[in-house]
């Protein structure tokens, strides 16, 4: 059984992160580029979850965690309520079409 | 009634007289460019004007002589009697008769036994109207005052009620003469446009509005208490005529006459300035009468020259004279300086003033404007040419004698001599009739000038009073010519107007006579000329018996008198008498209306006997009470060699010298009845066999022409290379400068728009397109934003390791 180290976690942490990162730059779907910010913002939760068990920072990098998440959850609710509203006004939730602010 | 109160109330009198044609004037100007231009108010206001101070200069003249008695006339009565022959002259009766002249009222002369029981009364009143400013121009002064003074003489009483009455009759006459003027489309026949005749609004009002000023100017000049407040009355009288005789100012030769009179006028007042810096810088004063005010005293110029008996006071050897002592203001140590003026500059000073005079008067070398000055409208020939501008030259050499020294005298005596000769040797020649009468003029004032300068004071002033009542009755007897004919001035084109317009004719006969000076002998039947010219030649041949060198000085007025004479006559038969010459002329002549003939009438009257009784009779003894002290006892004077005669001698020569002119003039007048009454002898024969000398009488002895080459033509010289100096260096300095700058300025603006603003608008269109160029990065595209951030992340990340390597 191999040895799970903070390494480990850094990695998956990792993987997720770029799956996130991936999912929000390949998604045209707006819903689909918001699971991608929950997979980034989990990522950096794994991070700090991760360092708060092996490093010096203890409940630091729980706390900080838990207001990550929190956080993940207002913006999760706002940016749902932008989708809908930009559904309502243009009939789809496709990012590509919401240009109208291009320089 | 005292002294004093006397002096106020004629004072007041004489200003208010004064002031009245000043009132008329404003009215006139203002309400005559408001009003209607057919109106004749204008005319009657300026005549009510001039009436009123007739009536108060006259009741101011009678004022003075109830109070006085007469003392004038009664002092003189004694003193030279009817009789020419009385040799039997009291020496210190004769003093007596001449007091000392107290213009101090505060030191009156020691009281005559003839007037003890009344009170005493000074030749002379003066005092201040309006004190305009006062300033302390040297220690050795009292304060320098600029003022309006009154000083007031017999001869100024009598001067202000000549002027007043002329003027009177004159204003009453015009309202004739001008009434063609009445108008709002006046045709001018002699100014000739493209759409023919010139046609201008009646000038009425105008012309009585001048006449009023000019009125109130002559009576400012007489009435004047010093030689300053003469002077600006002088330059205002001046500038009156300016007015009137460019009356008829679209007519060029009008233009020109008024510009002509005007600056040979400023030539002569060029001197006047002269003699008033001299008089400022060594008397401090320009009053002519010592004063006392508020404890102050203020002695006159004439105080300050002469002593009690009229004498000047001259160093030993002739260079300086010493001013009055008695005057002379106490320092505070308590002693007088007596104060000196070299006797150069009192010359200069005395011919400095004289030169004004010969200006004003028309004498020579400044004779030539009176004659062009005749453009005017008749009554204004009148006014200004016989009775108020001319004679101002001449009574200020009369008000101012006691500050010529004999040479000057001598000098006013020879141009007074030069101006009678040639003046009426031109009239001789001249068919204007007005130009007639204007040559006469200047005579008649060489006349006047000779007779005071050969010490005949009074002897002047009487002829310039007896002369302007002939010549204002001949000038509006010409002016009553002129409107009978429609405007036609030539005498060749008259002849026989006596047929048509009697009250002319025979009213300018009576002047005819009074200036040739006709007379009976042996009774009091004389007109007036013959008893002041007769009193000038007398003056003159006994000054010419006293000074054997200068006989031309009696045989030049004696010659003139018969010349005189001739051409009045000429002047009288070449018009009046006679068959008509011009039918055209002659059948459209008739008399003139009453306004016109009614002054003529009065005047003709005066002009035959205001002088009756001649030295004996009222008007000259009026003149000679003001007469300067010290005249009449005669001067010897040491250094120039001069006697002036006194009336003692003049009169021993009164007679014969009487006959002699008499003689002169009945010649001339019979030459002219021979000529031109009689046709004994046709003057055109003359005229041929003498064609050289008439052309060069005709041609005014040519003093236009050689006013022309020897000031004119060097003044057009002088004038163009200034101009063209002007033109060249100045303007073209100037225009190099002004391009010069332009230059400058172009530089300037291209480098503030190339560089400065240049800079500006590159810096903002570089910014501009920048923001540009990056607005594309901004596509709107979320997944291009997270490529971005992501590669952007890693990039850095890149660089961090790379450098922190």
């Amino acid at each position: 059984m191999p040895i799970v180290t903070l390494n480990t976690y850094l990695l998956i942490a990792g993987a997720l992160f770029v799956c996130g990162v991936v999912c929000m730059a390949s998604k045209r779907n707006a819903i689909g580029v918001l699971m991608g910010v929950e997979l980034v913002l989990n990522g950096a939760n794994l991070n700090f979850v991760a360092f708060a068990r092996y490093t010096k920072l203890a409940l630091d990098g729980q706390v900080m965690s838990l207001f990550v998440i929190v956080l993940a959850a207002a913006e999760a609710a706002i940016a749902l309520a932008i989708a809908l509203n930009f559904y309502n006004n243009h009939l789809t939730i496709d990012v590509d079409r919401a240009d109208d602010l291009q320089g | 009634m005292d002294a004093t109160q006397l002096g106020t109330t004629l004072g007041t009198l004489l200003k208010l007289a004064w002031l009245l044609p000043l009132a008329g004037f404003t009215v006139e100007i203002f309400g005559g460019f408001w009003g209607s231009r057919k109106s004749k108010a204008a005319a009657y206001l300026a005549v009510a004007c001039i009436a009123g101070a007739f009536i108060l200069s006259a009741s101011a003249l009678l004022l003075w002589g109830t109070t006085t008695g007469w003392s004038a006339l009664e002092s003189h009565e004694t003193a030279h009697g009817e009789s020419h022959g009385d040799a039997h002259h009291d020496d210190a009766h004769h003093d007596d008769a001449h007091p000392a002249a107290v213009h101090d009222e505060a030191h009156p002369a020691p009281a005559q036994a003839a007037a003890a029981d009344k009170p005493h009364y000074p030749k002379s009143f003066s005092g201040t109207i309006y004190l305009l400013a006062e300033f302390q121009v040297a220690e050795r002064f009292p304060a320098l005052r600029f003022a309006i003074d009154y000083y007031v003489d017999s001869l100024t009483l009598t001067m202000f009620t000549m002027v007043t009455f002329i003027a009177t009759c004159i204003h009453l006459f015009a309202i004739g003469y001008m009434s063609d003027e009445l108008t709002d489309h006046h045709e001018d026949h002699e100014v000739h446009t493209s759409h023919g005749h010139f046609v201008r609004p009646g000038r009425f009002y105008r012309f009585f509005a001048f006449l009023s000023l000019f009125c109130f100017s002559m009576l400012g000049l007489v009435l004047a208490g010093n030689v300053f407040m003469v002077f600006i009355f002088w330059e205002l009288v001046g500038v009156c005529s300016y007015f009137l005789i460019g009356f008829y100012v679209e007519r060029k030769s009008a233009s020109n006459a008024a510009n002509k009179a005007f600056i040979m006028n400023r030539v002569g007042d060029f001197g006047f300035l002269i003699g008033l810096m001299i008089l400022l810088t060594y008397f401090g004063t320009f009053q002519f009468a010592s004063r006392v005010e508020d404890g102050v005293a203020r002695p006159g110029l004439f105080d300050l020259l002469r002593d009690e008996h009229g004498a000047l006071k001259i160093s030993a050897n002739g260079d300086t004279v010493f001013l009055n002592a008695e005057t002379a203001p106490i320092d505070a140590a308590g002693t007088r300086e007596t104060k000196t003026i070299p006797y150069y500059l009192l010359l200069t000073a005395g011919l400095g003033i004289f030169a004004g005079c010969i200006g004003k008067s028309a004498q020579f070398p400044l004779q030539t404007w009176l004659p062009d000055a005749m453009e005017g409208p008749t009554p204004v020939s009148a006014l200004v040419h016989s009775a108020t501008m001319v004679a101002a030259g001449v009574y200020l050499a009369g008000r101012f004698y006691p500050m010529f020294v004999p040479d000057v005298l001598l000098v006013i005596a020879y141009v007074g001599c030069i101006t009678l000769f040639l003046a009426a040797t031109i009239a001789i020649v001249a068919t204007d009739i007005k130009k007639v009468l204007a040559y006469s003029t200047i005579s008649q004032l060489g006349y006047m000038m000779l007779g005071i300068g050969v010490g005949g004071w009074s002897a002047g002033l009487f002829h310039l009073i007896t002369h302007a009542f002939f010549k204002s009755l001949m000038f509006l007897a010409s002016g009553s010519v002129i409107y009978g004919c429609h405007h036609v001035q030539e005498m060749p084109l008259m002849g026989g107007l006596r047929k048509k317009m009697p009250i002319t004719a025979y009213t300018m006969l009576v002047g005819v006579i009074a200036i040739a000076g006709l007379a009976i002998p042996h009774t009091p039947i004389a007109f007036s000329g013959f008893y002041s010219k007769d009193a000038i030649v007398a003056t003159a041949m006994t000054y010419a018996q006293l000074n054997r060198t200068h006989f031309l000085l009696f045989l030049m007025p004696l010659f003139g008198a018969g010349i005189t004479a001739f051409y009045m006559f000429r002047l009288w038969f070449y018009t009046f008498a006679g068959q008509p010459r011009d039918h055209h002329v002659y059948e459209h002549a008739h008399e003139s209306p009453r306004v016109m003939t009614v002054p003529l009438l009065v005047l003709s009257l005066l002009a035959a006997f205001c002088a009756w009784g001649g030295e004996s009779g009222f008007l000259f003894k009026m003149l000679s009470y003001s007469e300067p002290t010290g005249v009449a006892e005669g001067v010897v004077d040491q250094f120039s060699g001069l006697n002036l005669p006194s009336h003692h001698q003049i009169h021993a020569n009164h007679t014969q010298a009487g006959y002699y002119a008499l003689l002169a003039a009945v010649l001339g007048a019979f030459t002219a009845y021979l000529f031109y009454g009689k046709r004994a002898f046709d003057p055109a024969d003359v005229k041929r066999q003498l064609s050289g000398l008439h052309e060069f009488l005709a041609q005014k002895w040519w003093f236009d022409e050689l006013y022309e080459v020897m000031f004119r033509r060097p003044a057009h010289i002088v004038a163009r290379f200034c101009a063209a100096f002007d033109r060249v260096v100045f303007d073209g300095l100037l225009h190099w400068l002004a391009r010069f700058a332009v230059q400058i300025a172009k530089w300037d603006r291209t480098f503030d728009e190339q560089i400065v603003d240049g800079f500006v608008n590159r810096l903002g269109q570089v910014t501009y397109s920048t923001g540009r160029a990056f607005s594309y990065l901004q596509t709107g595209s979320l997944r291009q934003y997270v490529t971005f951030i992501v590669v952007g992340v890693v990039g850095i990340w890149l660089l961090v390791q790379f450098f922190s390597m």
